[in-house]
Order: C-alpha cells, then sequence, then structure tokens
C-alpha cells in the first residue's frame, strides 16, 4: 500500500503532511481493517467494495446546484470537485453567484436550493442545519462578518467550539485549553486576544473582522474552509497576515480550501491548485494558477468571452 | 372609614392592558413605602418569579443628593406587575433596570412615574423584555419634570424582544415637562431577533436554541449592567431564557 504513488506522492508522504503517520501505524498494527480504513478516509482514500482498489474520494463534490435568491434563480448547475489536500480559488463578475455559493452550501435562510446536490466527506451537506454542517468540518469566511452587541468573541467561539466537539462525540475544550488555542491562533493572525474580549466584531475595522474570521477559522479546525472575498478591505499588511494565516491553518493533506476572490491578490499568498470562473451562476472555465494572471491581464469579459466560442 | 378602592377598569390609562381577572384576586394592591434620607445611597432588587399572580405598588422618595438603583426581574408569574412612583428631590439620582420575561399566556407590567421636583436631579430606566408564545409584556413610563426642576436628566431606553409572532409588547412612554433647562432621551423599540446574527453563530456550530439564548442574554443584560447583584439577576435571568426557549 505504501509506496502506491498517485498524484506525485506516494500514501506515506501524504499520511505524513498530514500528522497522521502515527495513527495510521497504530491501527496497522491492530490490524484492524475499520481503523486503517478510517485513518486513509481522512487524506480522501476509500477502498471500494471489493477491498481491492483505492480510489480518491474528494472531499467536496457539488454537482449542477440550482439555488434561487428571493425567488430569482442565481446558482445555475454549478459542479464543482475539491479533494483533500487542494486550494481551489473561484473567481468572476459581481452577479455571478460567487457569494450565493458560499452562502447556500452553509445553509442561510433564504438561499433556495432547486436542484442538484453537494456532498462533504460523502454526507449530503445540503440535508443538514447549518450547525450541522460546520460540526461536519465545514466553515464558511464571510464577507461581512457579523457584529453581535453584547456577546463576548471568546465566550461564542468557546462555546461554538465546544457544541461542535459534542456533536462528534469528542472531549470538551477546558478554559483553560481553549485560552490557550486561541491565544496561539490568535498570535498566528497578530491579534491581541483583549480585542477578542470584546464583543463579536463590535468595533472592528474592516481589516480585524477579517483577521477575527481566520482566528475562527485555527481554533474550529474545520476540514473544508470556503472563504469568501476575505481578501476585500484588507490593507497589504492584513493581506500578508490573512494569507500566511490561511497557510498556516488550512495548507495540510488532510484538510481543503476554496477561496472566493475578485482579484489575484490574496493568490499571490496563498498560491491555489485549480482557479474556476464562476459567470452567470455556472463555472465556465478552470484551470492552473496562470489563469487567475490572465484573468487579471485580459479581464473576465474576454476571457468569459472565449468559453462561448 | 377606610375608603374601598375600585378594581380598575380598561379605562384607566394605567391598567390598560393588565390581566383584570388576575388583578381582582390581588386587589387592592396595599403601596409600601421607600424613603431613602438626604444623602443615602440604596441598592434594591426584586426578583418576581413563581407561577402564582404578583403585584407591588412601591412609594419612593429620595431625598436631597440620595441615590437608588432599583432592578428588577419579572420572570414567572402568570400575571405579575411592578408599579413604582418616585419622587426625586434636588441632587438626587435614581436608576432602574428591569427585565421582564414571559411566554405561554404570562401578563407582565412595568408601570413607572418618576417626578423631578428638584434641581439637577437624574433618573435613568432601562426596560428589557423578552415576550414569547402569546405573552403580553408591557411598559407604561411617565416622567414628571416639576417647574423648577432645571437641569434634569432623564432617560429612557425600553426595547422588547418577540420571540414569536403572537406575543406583544406594548411601550408607552410620557413626558411631562415643566420645566426649561432639561435633558430627556427616550426611546422605544420592539423587535425579533437578528436573523443575520443567529445564522453567523450557528454557522460556527451553535444550535438554535444555544443561538438565540446567547443573543438574547446579552440583550437582557443591559437591564442589570452596574448593579451591585447583577450576576444573580443575570444568572436568574438565563435560567428563566433556558425554561422559555426550550
Amino acid at each position: 500500500m505504501a509506496g502506491h504513488g498517485f498524484e506525485g506522492m506516494t500514501v506515506n508522504e501524504r499520511l505524513v503532511e498530514a500528522g497522521l503517520l502515527e495513527e495510521y501505524e497504530l491501527a496497522h498494527s491492530c490490524g484492524e481493517r475499520a481503523k486503517i480504513n478510517a485513518v486513509l478516509a481522512k487524506i480522501g482514500l476509500r477502498r471500494d467494495e471489493n477491498d481491492m482498489n483505492w480510489t480518491i474520494e474528494p472531499m467536496l463534490t457539488i454537482e449542477d446546484l440550482r439555488a434561487n435568491v428571493a425567488d430569482k434563480p442565481i446558482l445555475k448547475g454549478l459542479s464543482l470537485e475539491i479533494k483533500a489536500g487542494e486550494i481551489h480559488a473561484i473567481m468572476g463578475p459581481n452577479g455571478a453567484g460567487k457569494s450565493t455559493l458560499g452562502y447556500t452550501l452553509g445553509g442561510r435562510p433564504g438561499y433556495e436550493v432547486t436542484g442538484g446536490s453537494a456532498t462533504l466527506c460523502g454526507e449530503d451537506l445540503l440535508d443538514m442545519e447549518p450547525h450541522e454542517r460546520a460540526a461536519a468540518g465545514l466553515f464558511l469566511g464571510f464577507q461581512y462578518p457579523v457584529e453581535i452587541p453584547g456577546v463576548s468573541f471568546v465566550q461564542f467561539l468557546r462555546e461554538a467550539a465546544n457544541a461542535q466537539r459534542k456533536s462528534r462525540g469528542e472531549e470538551p475544550l477546558s478554559g483553560g485549553e481553549f485560552l490557550k488555542l486561541a491565544k496561539e491562533k490568535a498570535g498566528l493572525l497578530k491579534m491581541d486576544m483583549d480585542m477578542l474580549k470584546r464583543p463579536v466584531n463590535v468595533g472592528f475595522s474592516g481589516g480585524e473582522k477579517k483577521r477575527a474570521e481566520m482566528v475562527q477559522m485555527g481554533v474550529l479546525d474545520p476540514k473544508l474552509a470556503i472563504l469568501d472575498e476575505t481578501d476585500s478591505g484588507l490593507d497589504i499588511d492584513a493581506l500578508r497576515i490573512c494569507g500566511e494565516g490561511i497557510n498556516a491553518i488550512m495548507r495540510r493533506e488532510d484538510k481543503a480550501v476554496l477561496l472566493i476572490t475578485h482579484y489575484q491578490r490574496l493568490l499571490d499568498y496563498v498560491k491555489p491548485d485549480y482557479v474556476h470562473i464562476l459567470s452567470a451562476g455556472r463555472i465556465v472555465k478552470s484551470g492552473g494558477p496562470d489563469l487567475a494572471l490572465r484573468l487579471e491581464e485580459e479581464g473576465y469579459e474576454a476571457v468569459v468571452a472565449e468559453t462561448a466560442a | 372609614m377606610s375608603e374601598v378602592l375600585s378594581l380598575p377598569t380598561r379605562r384607566d390609562e394605567d391598567f390598560r392592558y393588565s390581566d383584570l381577572k388576575a388583578l381582582e384576586a390581588l386587589w387592592p394592591i396595599v403601596p409600601e413605602t421607600i424613603a431613602i434620607a438626604d444623602g443615602d445611597e440604596e441598592a434594591l432588587q426584586f426578583v418576581l418569579d413563581g407561577g402564582a399572580p404578583i403585584a407591588r405598588h412601591l412609594v419612593i422618595t429620595l431625598g436631597k443628593g440620595a441615590k437608588l438603583d432599583l432592578r428588577v426581574l419579572s420572570a414567572g408569574p402568570a400575571y405579575g406587575r411592578f408599579a413604582i412612583d418616585v419622587r426625586l428631590g434636588e441632587g438626587a439620582d435614581f436608576t432602574f433596570g428591569a427585565a421582564q420575561l414571559a411566554t405561554a399566556s404570562e401578563n407582565l407590567e412595568v408601570v413607572t412615574k418618576v417626578v423631578h421636583t428638584g434641581l439637577n436631579a437624574s433618573s435613568s430606566q432601562i426596560v428589557r423584555s423578552v415576550l414569547g408564545g402569546t405573552s403580553v409584556g408591557t411598559y407604561l413610563g411617565c416622567i414628571g419634570v416639576e417647574r423648577g426642576a432645571d437641569g434634569t436628566d432623564a432617560q429612557q431606553s425600553v426595547r422588547a424582544m418577540l420571540l414569536d409572532r403572537t406575543a406583544t409588547a406594548n411601550a408607552k412612554p410620557e413626558l411631562e415637562i415643566y420645566a426649561d433647562d432639561v435633558k430627556a432621551a427616550h426611546g422605544c423599540a420592539v423587535g425579533e431577533l437578528d436573523a443575520q446574527g443567529l445564522f453567523y453563530l450557528m454557522s460556527r456550530g451553535l444550535p438554535p436554541l444555544d443561538a438565540k439564548r446567547l443573543m438574547l442574554q446579552a440583550f437582557v443584560a443591559e437591564a442589570f449592567a452596574g448593579a451591585p447583584q447583577s450576576d444573580e439577576l443575570n444568572a436568574a435571568a438565563q435560567a428563566r431564557l433556558q425554561a422559555i426557549l426550550a
């Protein structure tokens, strides 16, 4: 098994990258098939029914997704596959449906799915409530993080983290453990713990709100992060800090990121494996990182037009 | 011979929204007198709980430079009425915070009459109601400023959160001002929990009831901010909120 090359990396290398080698070897030494399979599933590997062949199953599979907002069709048949260890970027003109994609996957009220499907690690995402999707490993970075007066950031984050752990049957974090974790992630994003004792996002500048989103992501430790225009409203320094934060938290073989963005600049820090162009509710073109550079040079209209040709 | 006060009717402004049937069993409400002497400071808190109807009427006088911090948590009675008549002397200060938490067919009301009789007195009233089911939460608040009571600073902030559209919030602020140099800021608002805020909290893993509880806790805590017993009051309010949301 180890030594089976795929996508340029052996299974062993992927396990090491994901920090799962010890777990895998422990499961292997017990000889318990179920445990071995469970560990390998974390990096996206699944055995078929005959228990013979391995396939890499995507972490996120979206098939022909259609969604309305206020009775207006916005997503018109969007399909996408993201595998563990990958970073995807979705770019597109205003009104294309980028934020709608994020909100639909997050389960925001008012976003009505009219067709298609979305699964996260094999589970039907669209069938779950928003808090269940979070516990299943989804994190949605908001374009405009919401202010919640009177509710302290640390209290909310600790309750959220423990609510997720509870629903996954994990031990909750004690007050001390949580503060230690929060401090670590806050430091990564260059945020003062004093700021995080304030009510959620109240009085935060745009850049601070985005960095606070990343702190939440660090503490909640999701499998898949969908970051909606995280780079909007960021100055040069904040952009670099957020970019480095995303890399530090999410660039792992058992995690994946979907960056929704207008501009190339965040992609300078968080280099994507794949770039997709979303136009009029569908993905019309996919490519590597150089596609984003082309868009910057030629503009959406030109590049999208050639897909119609 | 003592006068027997007759039971009020709907035409009596101060009882416009009361549960008159429940009031009958409590009538007449015997006023309780509280006098804060010149220069004295006091803090009082009342918790109206249990299922039985309760009505209290406090008649309060604050002497020169006296201070009173009065907080009320009304959470539980089928009918709960808390009425206060307050007269402020020169330089007195009155802080009032009330939280009304009701569900099912409960009826809660806070009726205040705060009169500034002397110079440079200040008063502040913060009322926060959380109403579910078909409950009714009422605030009738009259602020009076007598002739010569210049330098008055009187504030009222009344907000009600409806958990269900079948609940009712009533708010009637009144100002009767006979002096010129007066500050009297007042605001009333009735609304629902912010759906955006709720979704944000839920998207981080908080189940709907916990998300609502967090937001409501903060809302209600505004009535007890700065009170010496705020921790106990907030804990009692939280417990009641859990029961209402469940």
